[in-house]
């Protein structure tokens, strides 16, 4: 290899925004992609998208009052997932149209206030995310949510495996479905809030569910899944920070692209892939998520 | 035998069902430990109604239900996910759960029981073979693995021997004997008659019950037919003991 090439990939992380921007979608990365892989297998990717976009209010107040878009986004979840919750409960219409209904009409709340004249920050950063405007405020989040979190996927492996294997089995063993699966969303809302500020309200959903498609027909385990998941997160967003870098692309939209893009080879990947790694393994099982 | 009356299930006058409306009703009876019983209804009959109710899923509407110990619960495999990610030796730590400390990895005690219940059930060499890729009867016999690990006193069994190949109803039926011999009380739904002569018991439920007792007591045309309506037919050349099966294919409503 010559000098050029490895130059012309070095270059974006010459400079402090870009190494700014890979961290946290490193950071965002490893746990959403983790946490993804649960959200794929409970089915909870439209309660997730609706989620995210959801929030979009809070983040908007947050811009306009001069607070922290971190602390807007995570308001905003809070007061999306009990409206969602309350437009989902509504049996004349069922679960989806009520859900469609409230996500449009908050959308449709968030555009309204950021297009007020006197609105300082730009929607589109908002609703597209801006990675290459993370404060250390938003590292440290990061980091949090890493730690924190995963944490507690760790310690809900079991639990977590054994629901989703059979819910009424778990049941029998004493494991509590409902509880898991709130532990479940809470862990969503918390990642969709931290993660909103690089990825934006609308892109965000994608390092949440792409990773996980991703690996999904690939993975021999629930722990190996959560982990390549994470490792395609991290490197989807290394890719799209180096297109953003030399193409003058959006960040966001970049990695977001990135993103499915990995999504879409890994779905369309040989399933005999995963027969070979399996080959070489033993009859050990991994109890445990990511270490 | 000694007389202890040791219950591991009682049931008094239970009643159940969803949304206001009552599918199982008038259900009384008492299992000892030790005890086998077949479950026998057709289909909408009551049958995981009554499961669902010892399980703690459903509260009953009315009398009043006792169980030894958090039962296990062995599901139809239909119930499971079969594209998740786990081997037979995963599902059967999974019973280990029922030991509390969840949030721990399997401790020594809890693999080696696994692998124990895994040899049990016959399925010692595919401990490590995912359990989509296992046949019906070995997926089968993977939850029932499950269950000897959790090391309930009362097991709750959906159907285990429907769709399953004769070695693994065999292997199946062997693990009864053992855990009926250990003081377990069994209790296991079938749609088949012929195969509820085996059991100390049987209940027959009809959206209430009809009848429990001795296979010989129970087994007999007028309850069948309350219990079955017209989904029976009667053998009456097979054999001494007048085989009775059922048809499944052509029912009329189906409630659950």
């Amino acid at each position: 290899m010559t000098v050029e090439p490895v130059d012309f990939l070095l270059d974006p992380l010459r400079s402090g925004i870009d190494r700014r921007a890979l961290l946290e979608l490193a950071l965002v990365g490893v746990f959403c992609g983790a946490l993804g892989f649960w959200v794929v297998t409970e089915r909870l990717a439209y309660a997730a998208e609706s989620l995210s976009h959801g929030l979009l209010p809070g983040l908007v107040i947050a811009a306009l009052a001069g607070a922290s878009l971190l602390l807007g986004a995570a308001g905003g979840a809070v007061v999306a997932a009990g409206l969602l919750a309350l437009a989902a409960r509504d049996e004349r219409i069922g679960p989806d149209t009520g859900t469609a209904v409230a996500v449009t009409g908050l959308v449709g709340l968030g555009a309204l206030l950021a297009l007020e004249p006197e609105a300082p920050q730009r929607l589109d950063e908002l609703l597209f995310g801006d990675p290459l405007g993370v404060g250390d405020g938003d590292l440290v989040a990061a980091t949090a949510l890493l730690v924190a979190g995963g944490a507690a996927l760790v310690a809900l492996h079991r639990p977590l495996c054994a629901v989703a294997f059979d819910p009424s089995g778990a049941a029998a063993a004493g494991v509590r479905p409902g509880l898991v699966r709130i532990a479940l969303l809470a862990l969503l809302a918390a990642a969709i809030a931290v993660a909103a500020r690089g990825l934006g309200a609308l892109l965000v959903l994608a390092v949440l569910v792409a990773p996980p498609v991703a690996v999904a027909r690939h993975a021999g385990t629930p722990a190996r899944a959560m982990l390549a998941a994470g490792a395609v997160a991290v490197l989807a967003g290394l890719v799209g920070i180096e297109v953003s870098f030399h193409a003058g692309s959006a960040a966001g939209a970049s990695v977001a692209l990135a993103l499915c893009l990995a999504a879409a080879v890994g779905a369309a990947l040989p399933h005999s892939l995963r027969r070979g790694a399996d080959a070489g393994r033993t009859a050990s099982p991994r109890g445990r998520g990511p270490a | 035998m000694s007389v202890g009356s040791d219950v591991a299930v009682r049931a008094d006058g239970l009643a159940a069902g969803y949304g206001g409306e009552v599918v199982l009703r008038e259900v009384t009876f008492t299992v000892d430990a030790g005890r086998s019983v077949c479950v026998l209804g057709p289909n909408g009959g009551g049958k995981t109604t009554l499961f669902r109710v010892l399980l703690g899923e459903l509260r009953p509407v009315a009398g009043h239900f006792r169980v030894a110990g958090r039962p296990a619960y062995v599901a139809q495999t239909e119930r499971t996910r079969l594209d998740f990610p786990v081997t037979a030796l995963d599902v059967a730590l999974m019973g280990a759960l029922a030991r509390g400390r969840w949030w721990l990895p399997p401790g020594r005690n809890d693999r080696a029981a696994a692998r124990a219940a895994l040899e049990r059930v016959g399925l010692g060499a595919q401990a490590g073979v995912r359990f989509g890729e296992l046949s019906g009867g070995q997926r089968q016999r993977a939850l029932l693995a499950r269950a000897l690990v959790h090391d309930a006193r009362v097991l709750l069994l959906d159907e285990p021997l429907s769709g399953v190949d004769p070695a693994s109803a065999a292997l199946i039926g062997g693990v009864f004997d053992e855990l009926r011999a250990g003081g377990r009380a069994l209790l296991v739904s079938s749609h088949d008659v012929e195969s509820a002569r085996g059991f100390d018991l049987v209940l027959c439920l009809h959206q209430r019950q009809v009848a429990f007792g001795p296979p010989a007591e129970v087994l007999e045309r007028p309850t069948l037919q309350a219990t079955y309506g017209r989904e029976m037919i009667v053998l009456e050349d097979a054999g001494p003991a007048r085989a009775v099966t059922v048809q499944h294919h052509d029912h009329e409503h189906d409630e659950e």
